[in-house]
Formats: structure tokens, C-alpha cells, sequence
């Protein structure tokens, strides 16, 4: 193809785009389109994944058999929400083979607050509501997005994680209306995931590079600054009403914005997790590594039986 | 290591009786009665159906959408496949 017919066909990629119409995944597409997808698909993809590690760890440790079949159903979900988000970014052309290559070797990133640990049972509280709570706000602002199996793949997964936020809360809310200590190990709990839950809608816009080319393909429908703020301010209040405190000295309502005014973020330890020098990186990396190297056989087996069975049918027909 | 790969299958599921079964998604498994049941777990976990299909995605045919025009264009001036195209008097009724 010459160049003049590429720049004609990209212009009529980004109306069709301005449009509203979905793109799928037959239809052409910019090379840096289709790159930059599997790119966001497949760490989304790897943050389910990965987002089941810190709370497996607590499955067989749950205080009741309501929380244990809540959590073991939570983190089935992550598990699906990953694999709906593969399937979508394989019909991009990656294999998943591929994706989880770069995961292993730590080419592909997946959410940094996965790297920090999941210390109590209020952790499980936390996360539920703060880490899926901001997973929601993003999540829901890419039901709109232009690639279409993306969206599809979103809108299951926004109307599946509503329970895990609403558990994660009643969690919170039960250890907020007990005991001083229960009430403090929320209060911790707190303390420890709320920067870094500020932290999963990424860098500030102004250090965003992606930012401008991802919002004209829809493939961000918000700035990272304005989701940030919109958590921020549906949150404080959920906080405020079981009796616990957010952190941040600074934050304060501002009465002319109708919203929240909040404190500085660190932004170097955000960099030194997304490094791979987080409380977690390693621990994470290695329980993956080891399930898929420890799982091989067991892939092979099926592999070797189906192919088995199939040689046998086979047989019987001719 | 692995050598070789689960192939890819398609998943469809009809979500009651009354209606289609409906392209869900995708998954990987060994075989046919894997992919049944992988499926029954990925996209049927909320009570989402009542029945599924599964075919390995190297059966499927697809159209391309560079012929577009050529496959869907023809009908696009066939506006007397339509009811609307034939005029007919308002006080006509039950038509």
C-alpha cells in the first residue's frame, strides 16, 4: 500500500471513530491502534490475573462461611474478567501464549496495587471497596470505547463488579461497628490502600503522554485527573458515614468546585512500584510464574487425551 | 514446557428458552467437552443461560469487510423490498 492510500485510509478510520462506530476486529485499523490495544488489553488482561494472588492468599482464612463463599465467587470473577479481556485482545492478533510470555518475563505491567500486601482481614474490606471501587470508575468510562470486543468485554465485567465493591464495603462497615480493635484494623486498612487506590488512575495528565491520542480513539472517554477527582469525591463520604478518616490532612470540600481538594500523591513511590520495587513485584511474579510452569503438565495431559480420544473416533469411523 | 496450545473455541449461549443462542466470546480448551464446561464457568456464572454451543474457531467463516460493498451494497437500493415504498391511500386500514 503507498503511503497516500494508508494516510486516506486512516482518515477514514478516525471518522468513522468521530462517529461513534465500533471498530472490529476484521476491519482495518492504524498499526499503532492495534498496538497500542493489546498493549492496555493485555495489562488489564494480567491485573485480573495477578489481582487474584493478594486475595486467594485470604480465601481459607475468611471469619465466616457468607464471607469465604463472597470472596471465592469475587476472585472466580477476577479469574473470568481476565480471560474475557484475553479473548478480546487475542482478535488483535497476539496469542496468549504471548501476552503471558510478556507478562513472565515482565515486558507486559499489570496494576501496581497488586504489588502492595494484603496484611489483615480488613484488607479484604479495602480492597473491595477502594481498589474496585476505582476499577469500577475506570472500567465504566470503557464501556464506550471504540474497539468492540473491548467494550463488550467491559460492560460484562461492570455489571459483575458491583458485588465485589458492595462486599468489600459491608465488610468495612461490620469492622467499623465492632470492636476497637476490629475498628482500628479497618482505620488501617485504610490508611495503607487509599494513596495507592488514588494512584491506579495513573500519572497526572500533564505527565501522561498517551493521554491526547488515547481520548480521540475513545479508548479513554476521561482524563486520568478527572477520574482521580471523581473517586475522590464519591469515596470521602462513604468513609465519613462508617466512622472512618481518609488519610490526607489536606483533603478539604471546596465549596466553588463541589468537590474535593486533596493532598499531593507521591508520585515516587508510584514509579518505584511500577519499576518492579514495590512491597510485592517478586512474590507476585513468582506465585505466577509458578502456577503456569506448574500447571504444564496438566495443559499437556488434556492436550494428550483429546488428541487421544480424537485418533480413536477416528479409528471407529473408518 | 507446553509444546503445543489448546486451540480456541467460540462460545455461544442461548440465554432462555424463546431466544437465539448468541456469540458470548471465546475461550481455549483440549477438546470439545472442555470447552463446554469452561464455558458453563467463564459465561454462565450468573444464571446467563440455559444452553451453550461451542465450535473450534478455525471452522468459522468469516466475510471480510473489505468486501463490504460488493456483499451489502446491492441491497441498499432495493427500497421497494420495504413497505414504506408503496403509497397507498391514509384512510386504508389494517394494512
Amino acid at each position: 500500500m503507498s503511503e497516500e492510500q494508508i494516510k486516506s485510509l486512516e482518515n477514514q478510520f478516525e471518522a468513522r471513530i468521530a462517529r461513534d462506530e465500533k471498530i472490529e476486529p476484521k476491519d482495518w485499523m492504524p498499526e499503532k491502534y492495534r498496538q497500542t490495544h493489546i498493549r492496555q488489553m493485555s495489562q488489564h488482561a494480567h491485573s485480573e490475573i495477578i489481582g487474584m494472588l493478594p486475595e486467594g492468599n485470604w480465601i481459607t482464612r475468611a471469619p465466616s462461611l457468607r464471607r469465604k463463599v463472597a470472596l471465592l465467587a469475587k476472585v472466580q470473577d477476577e479469574g473470568g474478567h481476565g480471560l474475557y479481556l484475553y479473548s478480546a485482545a487475542e482478535t488483535l492478533g497476539i496469542s496468549r501464549d504471548e501476552m503471558f510470555e510478556q507478562l513472565h518475563t515482565g515486558k507486559a505491567k499489570y496494576s501496581s496495587i497488586f504489588n502492595y500486601p494484603a496484611l489483615t482481614w480488613a484488607d479484604m474490606g479495602a480492597i473491595g471497596w477502594l481498589v474496585d471501587g476505582a476499577a469500577i470508575i475506570n472500567q465504566v468510562a470503557l464501556c464506550g470505547t471504540s474497539y468492540g470486543p473491548y467494550a463488550r468485554a467491559m460492560v460484562r465485567i461492570c455489571k459483575e463488579e458491583s458485588f465485589h465493591q458492595r462486599q468489600g464495603y459491608e465488610i468495612m462497615l461490620k469492622l467499623s461497628q465492632g470492636t476497637q480493635e476490629q475498628r482500628d484494623m479497618a482505620q488501617d486498612a485504610l490508611n495503607r490502600f487509599w494513596w495507592p487506590a488514588l494512584m491506579m488512575f495513573g500519572p497526572k495528565d500533564e505527565d501522561s503522554p498517551h493521554t491526547a491520542q488515547s481520548m480521540k480513539w475513545k479508548l479513554k472517554r476521561k482524563t486520568n485527573d478527572d477520574l482521580r477527582q471523581q473517586f475522590i469525591d464519591q469515596t470521602v463520604p462513604q468513609a465519613e458515614l462508617i466512622g472512618l478518616t481518609v488519610p490526607d490532612p489536606d483533603l478539604k470540600w471546596n465549596e466553588e468546585r463541589q468537590s474535593y481538594d486533596f493532598g499531593e500523591i507521591d508520585w515516587d513511590e508510584f514509579w518505584q512500584v511500577v519499576k518492579g520495587h514495590g512491597p510485592c513485584n517478586k512474590e507476585r511474579m513468582a506465585a505466577r510464574v509458578n502456577a503456569w510452569e506448574g500447571g504444564a503438565w496438566v495443559r499437556d495431559a488434556a492436550m494428550a487425551y483429546a488428541e487421544k480420544q480424537q485418533e480413536r473416533k477416528t479409528k471407529q469411523v473408518s | 514446557m507446553s509444546t503445543k496450545n489448546w486451540p480456541l473455541w467460540e462460545v455461544f449461549v442461548r440465554s432462555k428458552n424463546g431466544l437465539e443462542h448468541r456469540h458470548f466470546g471465546s475461550l481455549h480448551a483440549a477438546d470439545a467437552e472442555m470447552a463446554l464446561e469452561n464455558a458453563r464457568d467463564v459465561y454462565t456464572r450468573r444464571n446467563e443461560g440455559v444452553s451453550i454451543w461451542v465450535v473450534e474457531s478455525k471452522h468459522i467463516t468469516a466475510s471480510n469487510p473489505e468486501h463490504n460493498g460488493e456483499l451489502f451494497e446491492p441491497a441498499q437500493d432495493k427500497v421497494y423490498r420495504h413497505p414504506t415504498f408503496y403509497n397507498l391511500p391514509d384512510e386504508i386500514k389494517h394494512m
